[in-house]
């Protein structure tokens, strides 16, 4: 099952870059993310592993994913090694320059499921989908919080000079 | 001649020889106690339950609108005891519901072996269930299971506890039974207890029927101490639960509490009773915590 959800962002596309290649803040704006932890000694980048877990209906579904693009600051893809079957996409692009069209794409199932199988990819795809719509519109509060709060910094600066 | 004791072959330990005049229903518990699979934790696999997931998912997520929490109170790897109360009659969705969960969250790579009656591992059509990693219930394969590393996942109360009246539906009730203690201690790993609700609200339960158990001679023969009346779909009154039934869309939760390690609470020789009390106590009151978050009966 493949699914995805797109969102324009007011913010460059490096500052979003920093928040989708960060494993450490995964858990702060993904819905329905469990878990994303490094597995091994290289957190990002080409090759980087973690175990992930999203709570879908009545199990965190998952396993352990490998980086297997990192192309900064436009698109970041991953790959199951174990757990349910998956591949996943960050794909940043630049509307202007403080905007950015951020997507995010998730392919996921069980081969040889049959029936099962496909009927439980269906019936899951609009959680899955629900869970990407919220880890965007999250993502880009944040980023916005992020921006108020540098606004904010710069003024107080400004006024104490 | 009084019978002779010998060993059998699945990891059961003796099982009588027995001359041929023997009785007829000692015959039967022979004939019985041969369809009983020989206990080999190989014969679990993983591809097999991985490509069985979905299906699990979609009915534990959709028709029980199954809940899982506290998984990260067992320990990432190594050997453990998961002790359960067993709640559901033969379905007993609970036991599929927590099944599905820890497969998904730790992966079918981590070795989970389940302990069950012999009655159920032994009757027809119900093979696979050895491919999920059941293995028939007795000490001899909890150690066996234990030392290959596994997550054990056992449900001391049993027959007894399974087909308990739905009036009794919020209670822990493994009826005196302490071999969990005896296994955990002996290959000294920890206890993680596992508390379900719901199982019980899947049809009206109304009896074990140990009478009538003991009327049939099925303790003798299978080592049923239970022959439980209830009323269920499709049956109406079913008697035996043999064919199982389809359960009512009970809503289920499952609550992981925090590992029990017996040793650092009781000290190095801990008495069985007073741990049995510990465990039993603790899932108790987590039990009751989820009764009274329970509004309705089945909707939950």
């Amino acid at each position: 099952m493949k699914v995805g959800q797109t969102l324009e962002i007011a913010a460059p596309r490096e500052a979003v870059w920093d928040w989708v290649s960060d494993p450490e803040r995964y858990l702060h704006f993904m819905s329905g993310i469990t878990r994303w932890q490094v597995d091994g000694t290289r957190a990002r980048g080409l090759g980087a592993r973690y175990r992930m877990l999203m709570r879908v209906g009545s199990a965190e579904i998952g396993g352990l994913i490998e980086v297997v693009e990192f192309d900064a600051p436009c698109e970041l893809a991953w790959t199951s090694v174990t757990g349910v079957d998956q591949r996943g996409r960050w794909r940043l692009r630049a509307v202007s320059d403080d905007r950015t069209r951020v997507e995010l794409r998730l392919a996921y199932g069980i081969p040889n499921s049959g029936v099962g199988g496909w009927l439980a990819e269906r019936a899951s795809a609009p959680m899955v989908t629900g869970n990407l719509r919220r880890s965007l519109a999250q993502l880009e509060r944040t980023l916005r919080h992020e921006q108020l709060r540098e606004a904010a910094a710069r003024r107080r600066a400004g006024a104490v000079s | 001649m009084p019978p002779t004791a010998t060993t059998s072959s699945n990891g059961h330990g003796s099982a009588p020889r027995l001359v041929p005049d023997e009785p007829v229903v000692e015959r039967m518990a022979r004939a019985a106690r041969r369809r009983i699979p020989a206990a080999d934790l190989n014969e679990r696999d993983p591809d097999f339950i991985r490509e069985r997931l979905p299906t699990l998912w979609l009915l534990m997520s959709l028709y029980f609108r199954g809940e899982v929490r506290g998984l990260g109170n067992i320990p990432e790897d190594g050997p453990v005891l998961l002790v359960g109360n067993h709640s559901g009659g033969n379905i007993a969705p609970d036991m599929w519901l927590f099944g599905l969960a820890f497969t998904a969250y730790f992966g079918v790579e981590r070795r989970m072996h389940q302990l069950a009656h012999n009655a159920v591992v032994s009757f027809p059509g119900l093979g696979f269930l050895r491919k999920f990693g059941t293995l028939p219930a007795s000490r001899e394969n909890a150690e066996r299971a234990l030392d290959r590393g596994a997550a054990l996942l056992v449900y001391p109360g049993g027959d007894h506890e399974v087909h308990r009246p739905v009036w009794e539906r919020n209670r822990i009730d493994f009826n005196g039974r302490k071999g969990f203690l005896r296994s955990a201690l002996r290959a000294d790993v920890p206890i993680v207890p596992v508390v379900a609700i719901g199982g019980q609200e899947t049809s009206l339960f109304l009896s074990r029927g140990e009478g009538l158990a003991r009327l049939l001679r099925l303790d003798r023969i299978l080592r049923l101490k239970v022959l439980p009346i209830s009323i269920a779909i499709p049956w109406g009154l079913n008697i035996g639960d043999f064919l199982g039934h389809v359960p009512l869309p009970a809503k289920i939760t499952v609550e992981v509490l925090a590992p029990i390690d017996l040793r650092a609470e009781l000290g190095p020789e801990p008495d069985l009773d007073e741990a049995y009390a510990l465990v039993t106590e603790r899932m108790q009151r987590a039990l009751d915590v989820l009764a009274a978050e329970r509004r309705l009966p089945v909707l939950g």
